[in-house]
């Protein structure tokens, strides 16, 4: 079984983190093996024919094979077996990747333009970052606020499109500790390639430490809890915090108290009530050079205590 | 007319001139030509896009200028959705039975033109007047859905879809026009003795794609105008927030797009049996079996659709079935694979520049199949899914395939189509620089899938950037090899040398007319009395 092993070794899929991902890695390197030499078969017939029957003459003659039945069923009836073995094999895969599992971890998992939101049921929320213990069945939850997302962990050879308006699920069971990339793989527009997060796998004890500490952020500083909403509202995916550069809205890097001109060339500092305006209306008094539209509304889904932190966070960042 | 006319030189190039009488010509010859020029337009504007995007991802955005041709994520955005939609709509599926087919359908016949030649006009003002409407977007408010259009997305996003979605659906008229006529022209318009089974394969495998276009165009014609209505009057049909259910649209979709996958690939595979019988001398092998085929995967491609979806939410039984099915399709496939190459064998093998493009397509197709096969099983698919494992596959399929056939069928009927011999040297050196190009754009692509690269991506994470390096390298042969290729076209056409009437030896009708042929197609109607491959 060495050559087995040998293309599954070369077949470049990224770290095996469950069970099913060796599965789906067996099944993927026999279709790689079989695909290589049917490839071989069909390229390399070919190019020795073409070569063994080049022109040799002008009036060559040629043999008239209009066709063979013995070898045309041959042909056809072997790729036909290969075919229904393979799919048999994957659909036995499928039916464990889709059958959850009992009494599973559960975790909600929301999408949105750009960014995964993560509820636990203890309340405690987190944003593009799962945390899971190891070798425990684990089930998201997944649904969309805005359009279709697709949460994919190419470790564990799972995904699944996040949906506005339905649940979907998935689930794994981590056998590797480690951290492992999340890829959002449904198109989903400006900030796509961004919405990226990970998963980390800790043990049983580091998860239920996780899990109370994360509980535990309503005791925190005003300013800290901004920045905890700040993340969780993925506001950073459209404004940086830890310099002046510009991503999709303005920098909020030492902007609280400056001046900013605003498009038709009035001007308006910085303080308490425009960020309070900007996160509420959005649209009302755009700094010139950013388009109309682009970010959403906050209005009615943050309350004054939450205002207050995300207002404090923005000042923080200048150190005021 | 008759043999009078074609005596003095006269033929459909010179029977009428001037800008008008192409403009109002009702010969499928000239149709085809106009196709020909502004599908070679679309294919430009597209080329462009496409090597717009393989710069963009040269590097990540994290490094300095080279990784940020394109400034931002919407740009990027709507750059892909234009490179997709029109080499779609604009290019792969009109190319070859629009170009090709239109010129050679009639011919390959022995018919005078195709059944409805005025139809045919129209079919051609269709083309242009949605391919328009489409490209407008592109002035107003440009669209950064996906060629996909994917609702919800669709409906949100503050750009002119309905516009685009509306050029789709006049083009789609185009298409099915153009079907309706080949369908009735095989069969009535069959010169006397050209039985079913002697018309060439070209002809069954356009016969298979009109009736594709014909069944299945009307059901993105209906998609679109629903999610027209959806996004101007918020019917509920597709958007979750008014009920309405989001991957409907993708069943929609799908239920055209993927036979539409079809259209694009089986008159490629007309002209590869074309190719290989001609430039091997040789009866092609299972001519029964490769007409028959088409028609078979033209009827299975119906019921395929859902293998799109395998991670959209519907159920798992569904997933199972259209599994199933999808594997069916990898049969009728396989078998002609296996009969152009038994069709070499014992051959007398000439490699002109048709048969190297030929001979490159079964190469590329071979890898397109079986990782066809490998998108079909369920779990392997949900790691691809939506992978650029996928955006691979695709390529080789539809530009490896369907483009080297169009190039290989292009150069093989030019001195038919012109009259005049196009520089073989050069055509050749076209073909080493797209093929080699090809492939070392899009092999890594399936190395990148695997590892995990989500597809649409305008910025990736470092563990990817060599194999994008090696990719946009690549693009840039591909770009070397067709500047080749217009070059080989148009110093043919201007400066070739007089081409005889069957310059490579062909059995099917074309060949036994004049070059370039005159305005009726054949000066005497042609009587055939065997079938189209008889080398004896």
């Amino acid at each position: 079984m060495m050559w087995f092993n040998l293309a599954k070794a070369q077949s470049f899929m990224p770290t095996e983190g469950t069970e099913i991902a060796k599965q789906v890695d067996n099944l993927y390197g026999f279709l790689l093996i079989t695909s290589f030499i049917a490839c071989v078969l069909v390229i390399g017939g070919m190019i020795y024919f073409v070569y063994k029957y080049k022109r040799k003459s002008d009036n060559d003659k040629t043999a008239y094979i209009s066709h063979n039945t013995a070898l045309e069923f041959l042909w056809s009836f072997i790729p036909l077996v290969i075919f229904l073995a393979v799919f048999a094999w994957g659909w036995y895969i499928y039916h464990g990747m889709r059958t959850m599992p009992k009494n599973a971890l559960e975790i909600n998992v929301l999408g949105k333009q750009w960014a995964w939101e993560i509820e636990y049921k203890n309340g405690f929320k987190a944003v593009n970052e799962v945390v899971v213990p190891v070798n425990t069945d684990v089930k998201l939850l997944l649904t969309s606020q805005d359009v279709i997302h697709s949460f994919f962990v190419p470790s564990f050879r799972i995904k699944q499109d996040a949906v506005p308006g339905r649940y979907t699920a998935l689930w794994f069971n981590a056998t590797k500790l480690g951290e492992f990339h999340i890829f959002c793989a449904e198109y989903c527009g400006t900030s796509h390639s961004g919405m990226i997060g990970k998963l980390r796998v800790v043990t049983q004890e580091e998860f239920n430490k996780y899990l109370e500490e994360g509980q535990e952020e309503g005791q925190l500083p005003l300013a800290k809890r901004g920045e905890k909403l700040f993340a969780l509202k993925a506001c950073a995916s459209c404004h940086s915090v830890d310099s002046p550069a510009v991503k999709v809205g303005p920098s909020l890097f030492k902007k609280f108290g400056t001046e900013e001109v605003l498009e038709g060339g009035a001007k308006v500092v910085v303080d308490e009530n425009y960020l309070r305006e900007s996160i509420l209306q959005p649209n009302a008094k755009i700094v010139n050079g950013f388009p109309h539209g682009v970010m959403p509304t906050f209005q009615g889904q943050i309350n004054e205590n939450e205002l207050n932190a995300l207002v404090e966070y923005v000042k923080s960042l200048s150190g005021k | 007319m008759g043999n009078h006319s074609s005596a003095a030189g006269e033929n459909y190039l010179n029977h009428e001139k001037g800008l008008w009488s192409w403009l109002t010509t009702v010969d499928h010859k000239r149709i085809g030509l106009m196709y020909m020029i502004t599908v070679m337009f679309f294919f430009l504007v597209g080329g462009i896009m496409a090597l717009l995007l393989r710069l963009e991802l040269f590097a990540p955005n994290t490094v300095q200028g080279v990784g940020q041709v394109l400034k931002n994520g919407d740009i990027y955005n709507q750059v892909l959705t234009y490179h997709g939609a029109i080499m779609v709509f604009m290019v792969i599926v009109p190319g070859i039975p629009a170009i090709l087919g239109n010129f050679f359908l009639p011919i390959h016949l022995g018919a005078k033109d195709v059944a409805f030649p005025k139809i045919n006009l129209l079919s051609w003002y269709c083309f242009m007047a949605g391919a328009a409407l489409a490209i407008a977007t592109f002035f107003t408010h440009k669209i950064d859905t996906g060629w996909t259009f994917y609702t919800p997305y669709s409906i949100r996003t503050g750009t002119s879809t309905v516009l685009m979605v509306l050029g789709a659906f006049i083009m789609g008229m185009s298409s099915v026009l153009t079907g309706l006529n080949f369908i009735v022209t095989v069969h009535k318009l069959r010169a006397p003795g050209m039985t079913m089974h002697r018309m060439p394969l070209f002809v069954w495998a356009l016969y298979s794609t009109a009736i594709l276009q014909m069944l299945a165009t009307p059901v993105l014609a209906i998609t679109l105008l629903l999610l027209a209505a959806e996004k101007i009057f918020g019917v509920g049909i597709f958007d979750p927030a008014l009920g309405g259910d989001p991957v409907l649209f993708q069943h929609f979709f799908w239920f055209y797009s993927h036979p539409a996958v079809y259209i694009m690939i089986l008159p490629a595979m007309g002209i590869v049996s074309e190719l290989i019988a001609t430039f091997s001398r040789k009866v092609i092998f299972g001519y029964t079996a490769i007409a028959y085929s088409s028609l078979g995967i033209a009827a299975v491609s119906f019921f395929v659709w859902g293998h799109h979806m395998f991670v959209s939410g519907q159920s798992a039984t569904a997933g199972i079935i259209f599994s199933f099915i999808t594997m069916l399709v990898g049969v009728p496939t396989a078998i002609k694979m296996f009969n152009w190459v038994a069709t070499i064998y014992k051959g007398s093998v000439r490699f002109d520049s048709p048969m190297l493009f030929a001979l490159g397509f079964l190469f590329l197709f071979a890898i397109g199949g079986v990782t066809g096969i490998m998108l079909a099983v369920l779990p392997i698919d949900v790691h691809f899914h939506d992978t650029y494992f996928v955006v691979a596959h695709f390529h080789y399929v539809m530009v490896g395939g369907t483009l080297m056939a169009l190039m290989g069928g292009f150069y093989y009927w030019f001195p038919k189509m012109f009259g005049k011999m196009f520089n073989e040297s050069l055509a050749r050196l076209s073909f080493v620089f797209i093929f080699v190009g090809f492939n070392v754009t899009f092999f890594p692509q399936f190395v990148l899938g695997a590892m995990g690269m989500p597809r649409r991506y305008f910025d990736y994470i470092p563990a990817y950037e060599t194999l994008n390096k090696i990719s946009t390298v690549g693009s840039w042969l591909i770009l070397t090899g067709f500047l080749f290729g217009l070059y080989t076209i148009v110093q043919g056409i201007r400066k070739g040398e007089k081409a005889p009437m069957n310059p490579w030896g062909a059995k099917t009708l074309e060949w036994q007319t004049s070059s370039p042929p005159p305005h009726f197609n054949f000066d005497v109607e042609p009587v055939v009395t065997a079938g189209p491959y008889e080398y004896r």
